[in-house]
C-alpha cells in the first residue's frame, strides 16, 4: 500500500470519527430512553418502520463504522500480531464489506 | 528489550490501552447486534424472543459493560480528535478527566434506567 | 552510611542483571552510581556518558523501567527500598551492559529529512524570523531536542512497528517544516507520512511523559498529521 493511500485512511478513520461521535451520542440517548421499562419488539419497530428519519441515520452510522472499525483493526493486528502486507490490508476490505452488509441487512429488518 | 508496566504508568497510556480495548470489544459485538436486529426479518416474535434473552441478570450486566465501553470509546476519541486536530496546549489530562466523567455518567444513566 | 542494592544490566541481549552494592551519598545521582561500580568494583562494566551535566545526551538508560538522563537523576527520586535497577535504553539493540547501538535512532532522523536543506544561497541577505512569529515559535517549541533517545526507548509504538520513524526523528522533522528558511518542505512531508510516519503515532504521549527537556514530541507528530494531509490532498504526499 502507498503512503498516500495510508494517510487517506488514517483521515478516513478520523473523519468517520466526527460523524460516529454525534452518531454514538444519539444512539446512547436513545438507549437510555429505550430501556426504560424494558424493551419489546413492538416498541422498537414502532418507533423504526417505515421512518425515514431513523433509516437515514442510521444507515450512516453503519457506514460510518464500516470505514472506522476496520481501519483500526488493521493497526491492532499489524502492531499486536505483527500481521502486515497485502493480506492484511484484503483481510480489512472484508471486515468493511461485512460490517456495512450486516448492518444493512438489521437496518433493513427494522426499518421496511 | 521492551517497556514494561512500570515505563506505561502514566495517564496517556491507560487511556489508549482503554481505547484499544474498547474498540476491539466493540468491533466484536457488532456483528452479534446486527444478526439481533436482523431477526425481525423473521418476524416480531423472533425479535422478541431474543429480546426475553437479554433480560437475564448477566445479560443485562454484559448491556452495562457494552454502554461503558461504547462511552469510553466515543469520549476517548473525541478527546484524541481534539489533540491531533486543535492547536496543541497542555489540556491533554483536563480532557482525559472530562473523558472518564462523560463515561461514568453515561453508564450510571443506563444502569439507572435499566433496573 | 547506608547502602545501595543495585540491580545492574550486564551482557548482551540476552544478558541478566548482576547486583552490586553501592555507598549511598548525599547528592548522588544514578550516573554517580554507575561510575562507582565501573571505577570501583568492577571495571568491565561498559557505560555511556560525557558532559555529565544534561547537555550531551548520552547517559540515557531504564532507570527502575523508565528511561531517563542518568546524570540530572538523583538517586533519591527514584530509589525504591534502598534499591535500583538500571538497565540498557529500550527499543534499540543492546550492545554491552548498558551501551545500545543507536545507530538505528539516528538514521531514522535521516530518513525523516533532519537535514535543514537551505532555500537561499551565500549570495543573499540574512533571513529575518520574527522571534514571536508563529512558524518561530512552533521551531521553539521543539528545537532543544538533544537527540538522548529517551523518547524512543519509551515509546510502544516503535517497539510494535519497528519501521516507525519514532518521536525524535518526528520532531525534527517537524521543526524544519516550521523553519521559514527550509527548501525541502514537501520532500520531508512526503518522507514523514503514512504508517512508517507520524500516522502510526497513537498519542500514548509517552515521549512527551519521559522527555527529560520537556519537549512535546506528540504536538509536533499532531502538527505533521495534519500538515501531510494537506499535502497529500494537494497530490504532494
Amino acid at each position: 500500500m502507498n503512503t498516500r493511500t495510508q494517510v487517506y485512511l488514517w483521515a478516513a478513520q478520523r473523519m468517520s470519527a466526527v460523524v460516529l461521535a454525534v452518531c454514538v451520542l444519539v444512539h446512547l440517548g436513545t438507549l437510555i430512553y429505550a430501556v426504560q421499562g424494558g424493551l419489546s419488539a413492538t416498541e422498537i419497530l414502532g418507533r423504526s418502520r417505515g421512518s425515514a428519519a431513523w433509516a437515514a441515520f442510521y444507515g450512516v452510522f453503519v457506514l460510518a463504522v464500516a470505514v472506522h472499525a476496520p481501519i483500526g483493526l488493521r493497526s491492532v493486528l499489524a502492531e499486536w500480531l505483527g500481521w502486515r502486507g497485502t493480506g492484511l490490508d484484503a483481510l480489512v476490505i472484508v471486515v468493511a464489506l461485512a460490517i456495512a452488509a450486516l448492518g444493512m441487512r438489521a437496518l433493513w429488518a427494522v426499518i421496511a | 528489550m521492551r517497556n514494561d508496566w512500570r515505563a506505561r504508568s502514566h495517564a496517556g497510556w491507560w487511556a489508549f490501552l482503554v481505547h484499544r480495548v474498547s474498540g476491539i470489544l466493540l468491533t466484536l459485538f457488532l456483528p452479534l447486534h446486527f444478526l439481533a436486529l436482523g431477526l425481525a426479518l423473521e418476524g416480531e416474535a423472533a425479535l422478541d424472543a431474543a429480546l426475553r434473552w437479554t433480560e437475564q441478570p448477566l445479560v443485562k450486566a454484559a448491556e452495562v459493560v457494552l454502554v461503558v465501553l461504547l462511552a469510553a470509546h466515543a469520549a476517548g476519541g473525541i478527546r484524541l480528535l481534539m489533540l491531533e486536530f486543535l492547536p496543541w496546549r497542555e489540556w491533554h489530562k483536563t480532557l482525559l478527566a472530562v473523558a472518564g466523567g462523560v463515561t461514568l455518567a453515561v453508564g450510571v444513566g443506563f444502569l439507572l434506567n435499566l433496573v | 552510611m547506608s547502602v545501595l542494592q543495585v540491580d545492574v544490566w550486564r551482557g548482551g541481549e540476552s544478558g541478566s542483571f548482576q547486583r552490586f552494592e553501592v555507598p549511598r551519598l548525599e547528592s548522588q545521582t544514578v550516573l554517580d552510581v554507575v561510575t562507582h561500580i565501573q571505577r570501583v568494583l568492577d571495571p568491565t562494566l561498559s557505560y555511556r556518558f560525557a558532559c555529565r551535566v544534561g547537555m550531551c545526551g548520552s547517559c540515557a538508560m531504564t532507570v527502575n523501567g523508565r528511561a531517563r538522563w542518568t546524570c540530572r537523576t538523583h538517586v533519591a527520586e527514584v530509589v525504591a527500598g534502598g534499591a535500583l535497577e538500571i538497565a540498557p535504553l529500550r527499543n534499540l539493540p543492546v550492545i554491552k551492559d548498558l551501551v545500545t547501538d543507536m545507530r538505528e535512532f539516528f538514521d531514522k532522523w535521516a530518513a525523516a529529512r533532519g537535514q535543514f536543506r537551505p532555500s537561499a544561497s551565500r549570495k543573499d541577505d540574512f533571513a529575518r524570523v520574527e522571534p514571536d512569529s508563529p512558524r518561530r515559535q512552533l521551531v521553539d517549541a521543539g528545537i532543544e531536542c538533544i537527540g538522548c533517545g529517551v523518547c524512543y526507548a519509551a515509546c510502544d509504538v516503535v517497539s510494535w512497528n519497528p519501521e516507525y520513524l519514532g518521536p525524535a526523528a518526528l520532531n525534527r522533522a517537524w521543526t524544519l517544516v516550521n523553519d521559514v528558511r527550509d527548501g525541502a518542505r514537501d520532500e520531508r512531508l512526503a518522507a514523514v507520512a503514512g504508517d512508517a510516519g507520524c500516522h502510526a503515532c497513537h498519542t500514548h504521549m509517552s515521549c512527551t511523559e519521559r522527555c527529560p527537556k520537556k519537549i512535546s514530541p506528540t504536538a509536533a507528530i499532531a502538527g505533521l498529521k495534519r500538515a501531510t494531509l494537506g499535502a497529500a490532498l494537494k497530490g504532494k504526499a
